[in-house]
């Protein structure tokens, strides 16, 4: 699987407050997105595109269990998200609605202008950006095959059809 | 030699040996969501897939991020999640009885040995009672809703060796807060961490839990301790039909000797001073004495990290006898309405309501800066909370320090920075407000 796009740039410890702030969380995901990281890039709703992807530093989406941290990226038509270390919960939660978010402990960002073209590819575990080139996290073929079909409810709706033809573990396709 | 996580996850995937690294489907023995992360997610999640609560009886349902609710969003959310709760035949439903990380203890829900999945992140509380508890967003509770199962990788287990006892005016969020300065936010890998030591035994089961609730700010997954006494005899008190799981008993949850294989982290307790965290982050805590004090204009005493019986004793101790600064606002939601209602009975509400203390709805409340109550821009809070990111509690120029409940209180009075252990109780608050419950 294999993605490129224009590279946001983010830095360390960017929470879940910053991403889905309290006060809109009974609102629309339209709302609430339009808020997303207002608190340290107040540009980034407004300029966001479809097919962007950040990079960001360690601890991204620390925090909350709130899976709107990554709904709101995936609302705005975030890619994915590359970042040194990640809020277990967020990551969990990005992958299971099907947006990569990978891990890459020796990503440096430095000297690597915003918006310059990123590319990914995730089955391979690569990052290119900037003419450098870093190793990511290797995922397992069940997650890969999640984030394939769309997300974890994606992934259930078609093992639930695949059970008629056989026994198989629903969540990580292992037969026991 | 399996430590206590390798047991539960092993029994949890019909695996007979799981090591870290490992990515397991498991079998959810209990999941728990509140009104936020609840129905109003998991229904129209549920109605996606085609598919329906899979167990009723395995689902907890406690109401307390948009209680007492107070606009037309909230009433609605309220509404939504009592219907659904009928609909579906949930029958552990607590609605409006306090936070979930506490209710659901309270109800002896959460036992040893058991895989419990919460829709909040401060659910590692619930491994305070040896189980592996771990918060999930809305899309995976809908698969554990669906299925009854949920992936997992298993983690390696970091031990927490606590040596020594904590001096008077020193508690278990002094612990977590000085293991956050030490190590930061990522301390754990989102991996596991067992606490363990003498002063864990010693400490009753809120303090415990606190320890565990925390473990989410220091990056784990789930937090353990492992059962014992104080565990079996809270349990005996509010679940005393409950049956070994898989005709294990209690003692069978323990790590084996020498079966750690993460890092060991130690702290001596007995040289351990009362700390706070400057904002924004819990990993700026430092000894009281060793920071510069802003002037604060509110003081928060709450949440499930810190609104407890035993947080609001704690800071009944500070304030028996004195006022709250004039410069200072003092709000306390306690943690439940059981414990609130213990605290009044011991004359614990009274105390705190004399020293000047305005007394919010039992609710999640300012934590997590939901409900009427919000910090201002120019508010400087000191709180009981367990996260001071900033705008959390409000606008994005509040400040927010984080202290133990001692703390907190010992501030309101004095409106700045204040080691409890100088403004000792004017009597002890053992011999004055209750005993241990």
């Amino acid at each position: 699987m294999k993605i490129s796009g224009r590279a946001w740039i983010l830095g360390d410890g960017i929470d879940t407050d910053v991403l889905a702030p309290g006060a809109y969380m009974s609102a629309s995901l339209d709302i609430l997105s339009s808020h997303c990281l207002a608190a340290v890039r107040p540009d980034f709703a407004g300029a966001v595109r479809a097919g962007d992807v950040l990079l960001a530093g360690s601890s991204f989406g620390v925090g909350s269990s709130r899976e709107q941290a990554a709904e709101a990226l995936k609302h705005l038509g975030i890619r994915a998200v590359i970042a040194r270390s990640f809020g277990g919960i967020f990551q969990r939660n990005a992958l299971n609605l099907g947006l990569p978010a990978i891990a890459c402990d020796t990503l440096q960002t430095d000297g690597i202008s915003e918006f310059t073209l990123a590319q990914i590819d995730i089955a391979a575990g690569r990052l290119d950006v900037g003419g450098r080139q870093f190793a990511t996290e290797a995922l397992p073929d069940f997650l890969l095959s999640m984030i394939a079909d769309g997300g974890m409810l994606a992934h259930l709706s078609r093992q639930q059809a695949d059970i008629a033809t056989g026994p198989g573990n629903r969540m990580t396709g292992e037969t026991s | 030699m399996p430590t206590i996580v390798e047991k539960i996850l092993s029994r949890a995937s019909g695996a007979t040996r799981v090591r870290a690294g490992d990515y397991l489907t498991c079998s959810v023995d209990l999941a728990m969501v509140h009104d936020s992360s609840g129905p109003r997610r998991l229904a129209p999640k549920l109605a996606a897939l085609g598919m329906t609560l899979k167990d009723p009886d395995r689902l907890a349902v406690i109401t307390d991020h948009y209680v007492p609710a107070h606009d037309d969003a909230s009433r609605e959310i309220q509404e939504l999640t009592r219907n659904w709760v009928a609909a579906e035949g949930v029958s552990h439903f607590y609605p409006e009885m306090g936070i979930c990380h506490v209710v659901l203890p309270e109800q002896g829900l959460v036992r040893p040995g058991m895989l419990v999945v919460g829709g909040d992140s401060h659910s590692p509380t619930g491994g305070a009672f040896g189980a592996y508890m771990f918060g999930v967003g809305a899309t995976d509770m809908a698969g554990v809703a669906a299925t009854g199962q949920t992936w997992l990788k298993v983690p390696r287990t970091h031990l927490v060796k606590l040596k020594g006892q904590l001096a008077e005016q020193v508690f278990a969020k002094d612990i977590i807060l000085a293991l956050c300065g030490a190590h930061g936010m990522d301390m754990a890998g989102y991996e596991a961490l067992e606490f363990a030591g003498p002063a864990v035994t010693a400490m009753p089961m809120r303090a415990r839990m606190t320890l565990c609730n925390m473990s989410a700010e220091l990056g784990a997954q789930a937090g353990l301790i492992a059962p014992d006494a104080v565990t079996a005899n809270w349990l005996a008190r509010r679940a005393p039909d409950r049956s070994p799981i898989d005709g294990f008993s209690d003692s069978h949850w323990a790590s084996d000797s020498d079966s750690h294989d993460g890092t060991l982290f130690s702290l001596d307790l007995d040289s351990l001073a009362p700390q706070a965290a400057a904002p924004h982050s819990p990993a700026n805590a430092a000894a009281i004495t060793d920071h510069d004090s802003p002037q604060f204009t509110v003081a928060y005493i709450g949440a499930c990290t810190g609104a407890k019986l035993d947080d609001l004793r704690a800071a009944a101790g500070m304030l028996k006898g004195r006022t709250v600064a004039s410069s200072t606002r003092l709000l306390v939601a306690p943690a439940s309405r059981a414990d609130q209602a213990q605290a009044a009975d011991e004359g614990v509400m009274a105390i705190l309501e004399s020293a000047g203390a305005t007394i919010l709805a039992t609710a999640c409340g300012m934590c997590a800066g939901y409900g009427p109550n919000r910090l201002a821009a120019d508010d400087v809070c000191i709180s009981s909370t367990a996260r001071n990111f900033r705008g959390r509690m409000g606008a994005p120029g509040s400040r927010v320090w984080l202290a133990s409940p001692a703390s907190v209180a010992a501030a309101a009075v004095t409106g700045r920075l204040t080691d409890p252990r100088e403004m000792a109780p004017h009597e002890s608050p053992r011999n004055t407000i209750g005993g241990a419950s």
